[in-house]
C-alpha cells in the first residue's frame, strides 16, 4: 500500500488529466458519430459506443497495472518485448484475417487485435534501450545504422501487412534520433526530399529537372569552384533528379486508390459528380462535415454529415469530422490545443529525466502522437492524403486505445521514478 | 546526465514542429469553418430534404350550403425498393389483387430512372378504400412499402363541370415563372378552380427531413423546429343554386345550348349550364388525362363552355336595345307608330302586317321593319355615319355587349359589336352607311353575344338600367370577394325609358310570342329571338325575368338549331322560373316534353327559315 501511494504521488497528473479528457471526448464523439435512435444509451454494449466504454475501462486497468510494474522491467526487457511484438507482427501476416486487403488483424470472435498498434511502444522501448547504452554516439555510422534498423524493421514488417499508413508513423522516430544528436541536415534533407516529391507529382518532370539543372548551374557560378564544391553540386543534382524520376516511377506503382488519395491531397484532382464514392468523395465529404460546423458547431448529436454516413469511417479514422461538425471551430481548436499541450508536456517531462532511457522513450511518445495527429487531422481537413491511421485516444478501437495507453503510461511510470533512479 | 547535454536546445525544434502543425491546422479550420460558405451549403443540400406539406384545398358550396366540390381521401401505395426485406411476393400479390407479372413490371419501374431504389415511388395509384384498408392491415408484413394519403376532388352531384373546372399538375412554364409552384404541384386549370386558385390552394408547408447517404429518411430536423405548417385553402360559397343548376342541366340534355340565370339585384349567377356537358368526376386523378382526350375527341365538344364562349347573334332580343336607345336619343316615344314595311338599300324588309305598331306593340309583335328603320334613324341622327354609329355603340357597350363583363369565371368571350375600323376595312373608309349595317337593328349580321351577356342584359332590364357584374362566388371564408362585384354599372339609358320595355316584355309572355310559357300564378316578362345560323337550323333564344314586380331571376336560354325561340327556349325558361320561385313544378306534361326532347343538329338542312318570333 505504501508503494502504491508513492506511485500516485510521483505521476504527472497533468498528463493523466489530459489523457482522461481526451478519452472521454473520444467516447462522446464516437457516440455522436454512430448514434443510433434504437439504441440511445451510451452504455449499450451492442453498439460501438458500448464497445468503446469496455475498451476504456480495460485501458484504465492496463494503465493502473503499468503504474504498479517495476520500471526495471521496461529497461531490462526492452529487447525481448520488442522481439515478442515483432513476432506477432510477422505471425499476423500468416495467420491473421484479411480485412479490406490488409493482413494485420487477429480475430477472436467479434473482437480483434492489431499487433502493429503495440509495435509503437515496443519500438520506442528498443530504441531507448539501444541509444541509452553506454558509449553509444549517434555520430557514429554504426549507431546510425543500428538505430535505423530498429525503426525500419517494424516498418518493413507492417508494410508487408499491407498497412502502409501505420508503417509511415515510424518515420516520426527520426525526431528522437535528431534530439539525441543526429545531424539536423537529415531533417532538412528529409524535408527537401518530401518537397521535391510533391513538386514532382504536381509539375511536369522535364520542366522540373530543367529547373534543377538551372539551379545547380547558378550554385556553380556563385560557389568557389573547388573540386569538392563541384562534386557536391553534381551529386545533389543527380540525387534530386533521381528523386524526381523515382517519385514519378514509384507513384505509378501505387494502386489506383492510393494515387487518387495523393492527388486529392495535392489538389490535382477536382471534385466531380463521378467522383462520388471514390476517395475524392471521402475527402470532400469530410471537409463538408468539418466546414458545416461553423464557429460553434451544430451541437452534440446534431451533426448530420457524420451521423448519416456521408463521411466514411466516421468513428475511427474520421472521428475528427464529428468534433468539427458538432463542436465547430471552437471545439476543434480546443482539441488541437489539448493535443499540443499534451505533446509539449511530454517533451518537457522528457527533458527533466535524469535517465537517458526515459528521455529517449519520452521523445518517442511525443513523436508518435505528433505524427498521428498530423496525418489524421490533416487528412480530415484536406491537407494530407487519406491514410488510415487513428487519432490517438479519440478513434474507436481497442487495439489503438490500448497501444496508446501503454505507450503513454510506461512513460508516466518511468517519469514517476525520475528522482529515484539513474539509468 | 541531462546537464551538459549538447542537444538540449533541440527540444525547441521538436516542440516547434508540433506547434507549427497545430497552428497550420487551426488556420485551415478557420478557413473551412468560418470563411468558407460553400461547405455549409453543400452539407445542407445533401443532408436536408425540404418535403412539401400540401395544404388541403378549399371546398366549394352552393348558395344554400350544399356541397359542390370537396376533397376525398385517396391512397397511393409507395415502395422504396432498397428497404424491401424478405417479401412474400405471393402473399403480397394476393393482397393487392395483382399477378406476379404486374408486380415485376412495377418493381422494375420503381428502380429505373427517374425513380430510384433508394427513393419512394408510387407502386399502385389511388387504391380503392377497401383495397387500401386491406393493405394497411398487412403492411407490417411488407417492409419497404407504405401507404401515402392524398386528396382528390370529388363532385357529389356531377354538375356544373365547366364552372367548377378541374385541377391538374402545374405546367413547367408556370414553375419557371412562379415563386410558389414547384414541379408536381397541383393547380386549378379551368373554371373556379383556376380563377380562385389563390384562395382555394391555401399555403403549402415545408418539413425539413434529414436524409442519410443512402437517401433514407432519418426523421425531422430538430423535431420540426424549422418546419412550417400548411395553411388549408379557404372554402368558397358559390352563387349557384345547386338544385336549379341540376334541373337546368337535365332540361338541356340531348340539346345543344346554354342557360344562364342571374339574380338581378346582386349579379349573382344562379345557373350557368351548358350542353353537352360531362361528369366533372371524370377529370380527377389518374383517369384525368385519358378521359380528357376522350372528351376532346368527342364531336359534340362537351368541353366547350357555351355559356361564356359561344357568341350568338342575339336576333329579336336585340330589338329592345334599339327601343331603349331610340327613346334616349329622342327618336321614338312610347306612342311613335311606324309603318310595318321598310325598303332599304333596294331591299324590302318583310313582316306580317302589323299595321303601324306603336313601341309596345312593335316589341310584343317583334316587328322587323320597325327596328331596321329605327336603327337607321339612330345612326342618321348624326351627320356622319361614323359618329352615329359610335354613339349607338356607346349605348350598346354600356349594356354589356361587345365587352368582357369581367366575371370571375375564366375564358369569357367579349362577343362582337364591330368597331368602326372593321367596317372601314370591310366596306372601305367612309363608304359605309346606316343602310349597309341596318341588320344590326334586329340583332343579325356581325353582332354576337354570349348567353352570359344576354342574361346580364336581361338583368339590366329587370333593374331598369344597371347591372352588377355577374359572378359565381359570393363568399370566401376568411376572405373578401372582389370589390368590382359590389359596384352598380349603369347603362347610358335613363331608367324611365325601361317602363315601356317592361310593359312590352310582359305582353310578350301574356299574349305574344312567348305565350306558351305563361304561368298562371307568376307574372313575368320575356323576349324571344332567333339567331340565324349559316350552318343549319336557326338557334332559339329567350330572355326572361320574373316575377314582373321586383324580379328575382333573369335568364337567357339558347337552344341551338331549335328554330323558333318559343318552341324550346320559352318552356325551359318558364319551368326554371317556376322551379326557382315556387320550388316545384305544376306543369308536368311540359316538363316531360322538355326533358325527353332531343334537339341535335342535322347538318346542312334547314327545317324552316321564318324570321318571325
Amino acid at each position: 500500500m505504501r508503494e502504491r501511494e508513492n506511485i500516485f504521488q510521483g505521476v504527472d497528473w497533468l498528463l493523466i488529466v489530459i489523457y482522461l479528457v481526451m478519452v472521454m471526448l473520444g467516447w462522446m464523439n464516437i457516440y455522436a458519430a454512430v448514434y443510433n435512435e434504437e439504441h440511445k444509451s451510451i452504455f449499450d454494449t451492442s453498439q460501438k459506443y458500448g464497445h468503446q466504454l469496455i475498451f476504456i475501462i480495460s485501458a484504465f486497468l492496463i494503465a493502473v497495472t503499468l503504474l504498479f510494474i517495476d520500471t526495471s522491467i521496461f529497461t531490462k526487457f526492452a529487447y525481448p518485448i520488442f522481439g515478442v511484438v515483432l513476432f506477432f507482427c510477422i505471425a499476423v501476416i500468416f495467420f491473421g484475417t484479411e480485412i479490406s486487403g490488409s493482413k494485420s488483424w487477429f480475430r477472436f470472435g467479434s473482437f480483434g487485435v492489431q499487433p502493429a498498434e503495440f509495435g509503437k511502444f515496443a519500438t520506442c522501448l528498443a530504441l531507448a534501450k539501444y541509444l541509452s547504452t553506454l558509449n553509444i554516439r549517434l555520430t557514429d555510422l554504426k549507431t546510425k545504422i543500428f538505430s535505423a534498423l530498429i525503426v525500419l524493421v517494424p516498418m518493413g514488417i507492417i508494410i508487408l501487412e499491407k498497412e502502409t499508413g501505420s508503417a509511415l508513423v515510424y518515420a516520426a522516430l527520426v525526431f528522437v534520433l535528431y534530439r539525441e544528436g543526429l545531424s539536423g541536415n537529415f531533417l532538412l534533407l528529409g524535408f527537401l526530399a518530401i518537397l521535391l516529391m510533391i513538386l514532382a507529382l504536381i509539375f511536369n518532370t522535364s520542366v522540373l529537372v530543367g529547373i534543377l539543372v538551372g539551379v545547380s548551374f547558378l550554385f556553380f557560378i556563385v560557389s568557389r569552384k573547388t573540386r569538392r564544391n563541384i562534386l557536391t553540386i553534381i551529386a545533389s543534382l543527380v540525387i534530386s533528379s533521381v528523386t524526381v524520376l523515382g517519385t514519378n516511377f514509384a507513384f505509378k506503382q501505387l494502386k489506383q486508390y492510393q494515387q487518387t488519395r495523393i492527388e486529392v491531397a495535392l489538389g490535382i484532382l477536382e471534385m466531380t459528380k463521378e467522383s462520388k464514392k471514390s476517395d475524392l468523395w471521402n475527402s470532400y465529404q469530410s471537409m463538408v462535415a468539418v466546414g458545416s460546423g461553423g464557429l460553434a458547431g451544430k451541437g452534440f448529436l446534431q451533426g448530420t454529415q457524420t451521423k448519416f454516413d456521408y463521411v466514411p469511417e466516421q468513428s475511427t479514422d474520421f472521428i475528427f469530422c464529428t468534433v468539427g461538425e458538432e463542436w465547430g471551430f471552437l471545439g476543434s481548436t480546443f482539441v488541437l490545443l489539448l493535443f499540443v499541450t499534451f505533446i509539449w508536456r511530454i517533451i518537457f517531462i522528457a527533458e527533466r529525466q535524469r535517465s537517458m532511457f526515459s528521455r529517449i522513450y519520452g521523445y518517442g511518445v511525443a513523436s508518435i502522437i505528433t505524427i498521428h495527429l498530423a496525418i489524421n487531422v490533416g487528412m480530415t481537413i484536406g491537407l494530407a492524403p487519406i491514410i488510415g491511421i487513428p487519432l490517438p485516444f479519440f478513434s474507436y478501437g481497442g487495439s489503438s486505445l490500448f497501444g496508446f495507453t501503454i505507450l503513454l503510461f510506461i512513460f508516466i511510470r518511468l517519469d514517476s521514478e525520475r528522482l529515484l533512479v539513474l539509468r | 546526465m541531462s546537464a551538459g547535454n549538447p542537444y538540449t536546445d533541440r527540444k525547441y525544434v521538436v516542440g516547434a514542429i508540433a506547434g507549427t502543425i497545430v497552428l497550420i491546422f487551426i488556420i485551415r479550420l478557420f478557413y473551412l469553418q468560418i470563411i468558407n460558405e460553400d461547405l455549409k451549403i453543400a452539407a445542407d443540400s445533401q443532408a436536408f430534404r425540404y418535403v412539401p406539406v400540401y395544404a388541403e384545398r378549399g371546398n366549394i358550396f352552393d348558395r344554400n350550403g350544399k356541397r359542390l366540390v370537396y376533397n376525398q381521401a385517396a391512397y397511393d401505395l409507395m415502395v422504396t425498393p432498397k428497404q424491401i426485406k424478405n417479401l412474400d411476393t405471393a402473399e403480397f400479390c394476393k393482397t393487392l389483387g395483382i399477378d406476379k407479372e404486374t408486380f415485376l413490371k412495377r418493381m422494375l419501374k420503381a428502380v429505373q430512372k427517374p425513380n430510384s431504389p433508394y427513393k419512394p415511388s408510387i407502386f399502385a395509384k389511388e387504391l380503392s378504400v377497401e383495397n387500401s384498408s386491406k393493405i394497411q392491415e398487412k403492411l407490417y408484413l411488407f417492409p419497404g412499402f407504405y401507404v401515402q394519403p392524398r386528396t382528390l376532388r370529388k363532385y357529389p352531384m356531377s354538375v356544373a363541370a365547366h364552372i367548377l373546372g378541374y385541377v391538374g399538375e402545374v405546367s413547367p412554364e408556370i414553375v419557371d415563372t412562379s415563386k410558389y409552384y414547384r414541379n408536381g404541384d397541383y393547380t386549378g386549370i379551368s373554371g373556379i378552380e383556376k380563377s380562385y386558385e389563390y384562395d382555394l390552394r391555401g399555403v403549402r408547408g415545408t418539413k425539413i427531413v434529414m436524409m442519410d447517404v443512402n437517401n433514407i429518411e432519418k426523421g425531422s430536423y430538430k423535431n420540426g423546429e424549422y418546419d412550417t405548417l400548411a395553411v388549408a385553402g379557404k372554402d368558397l360559397v358559390s352563387t349557384l343554386d345547386l338544385d336549379l343548376q341540376v334541373y337546368a342541366e337535365q332540361l338541356l340534355k340531348n340539346k345543344l345550348g346554354s342557360v344562364v340565370a342571374i339574380e338581378p339585384s346582386t349579379g349573382e349567377i344562379l345557373i350557368l349550364a351548358t350542353s353537352p356537358t360531362y361528369d366533372p368526376n371524370l377529370l380527377v386523378g389518374s383517369i384525368r388525362s385519358e378521359n380528357y382526350m376522350k372528351l376532346k375527341k368527342d364531336s359534340m365538344n362537351p368541353l366547350f363552355n357555351r355559356a361564356l364562349m359561344a357568341s350568338y347573334p342575339p336576333g329579336s332580343t336585340f330589338k329592345i336595345v334599339q327601343a331603349l336607345i331610340a327613346q334616349q336619343e329622342g327618336i321614338l316615344t312610347v306612342e311613335s307608330r311606324l309603318p310595318c314595311n321598310f325598303t332599304i338599300a333596294g331591299k324590302q324588309i318583310h313582316c306580317h302586317n302589323h299595321g303601324s305598331p306603336n313601341l309596345t306593340e312593335s316589341i310584343q309583335k317583334s316587328c322587323n321593319p320597325y327596328y331596321c328603320r329605327t336603327f337607321v334613324n339612330i345612326i342618321n341622327k348624326y351627320p356622319k355615319t361614323v359618329e352615329g354609329y359610335l354613339n349607338w355603340k356607346k349605348h350598346v357597350n354600356s349594356m354589356g355587349f361587345g365587352v368582357k363583363l369581367n366575371t370571375d369565371i375564366p375564358n369569357e368571350l367579349r362577343g362582337n359589336i364591330p368597331s368602326v375600323e372593321y367596317y372601314d376595312k370591310f366596306h372601305g373608309k367612309g363608304r359605309w352607311k346606316a343602310s349597309s349595317i341596318y341588320s344590326l337593328g334586329i340583332g343579325q349580321g356581325e353582332v354576337g353575344a354570349t348567353p352570359l351577356q344576354l342574361a346580364n342584359y336581361c338583368a339590366t332590364i329587370a333593374n331598369r338600367g344597371f347591372y352588377y357584374i355577374p359572378h359565381i362566388i359570393k363568399k370566401i371564408e376568411g376572405g373578401q370577394i372582389d370589390k368590382r362585384f359590389k359596384e352598380k354599372h349603369f347603362t347610358t339609358i335613363e331608367s324611365k325609358y325601361y317602363d315601356v320595355v317592361y310593359d312590352a316584355m310582359f305582353k310578350v309572355v301574356e299574349a305574344g310570342t312567348a305565350a306558351n310559357g305563361k304561368i298562371s300564378f307568376i307574372q313575368f316578362c320575356g323576349k324571344t329571338g332567333t339567331a340565324q345560323n349559316p350552318h343549319g337550323d336557326d338557334h332559339s333564344l329567350f330572355i326572361a325575368f320574373a316575377p314582373k314586380d321586383n324580379p328575382k331571376i333573369a335568364l337567357a336560354v339558347v337552344i341551338e338549331n331549335a328554330g323558333f325561340g318559343s318552341t324550346w327556349g320559352v318552356p325551359i325558361a318558364s319551368l326554371l322560373i317556376e322551379k326557382y320561385l315556387t320550388g316545384k313544378i305544376t306543369r308536368t306534361a311540359m316538363e316531360k316534353q322538355m326533358l325527353d326532347g332531343v334537339v341535335l343538329p342535322v347538318k346542312g338542312k334547314k327545317k324552316n327559315s321564318s324570321t318571325v318570333d
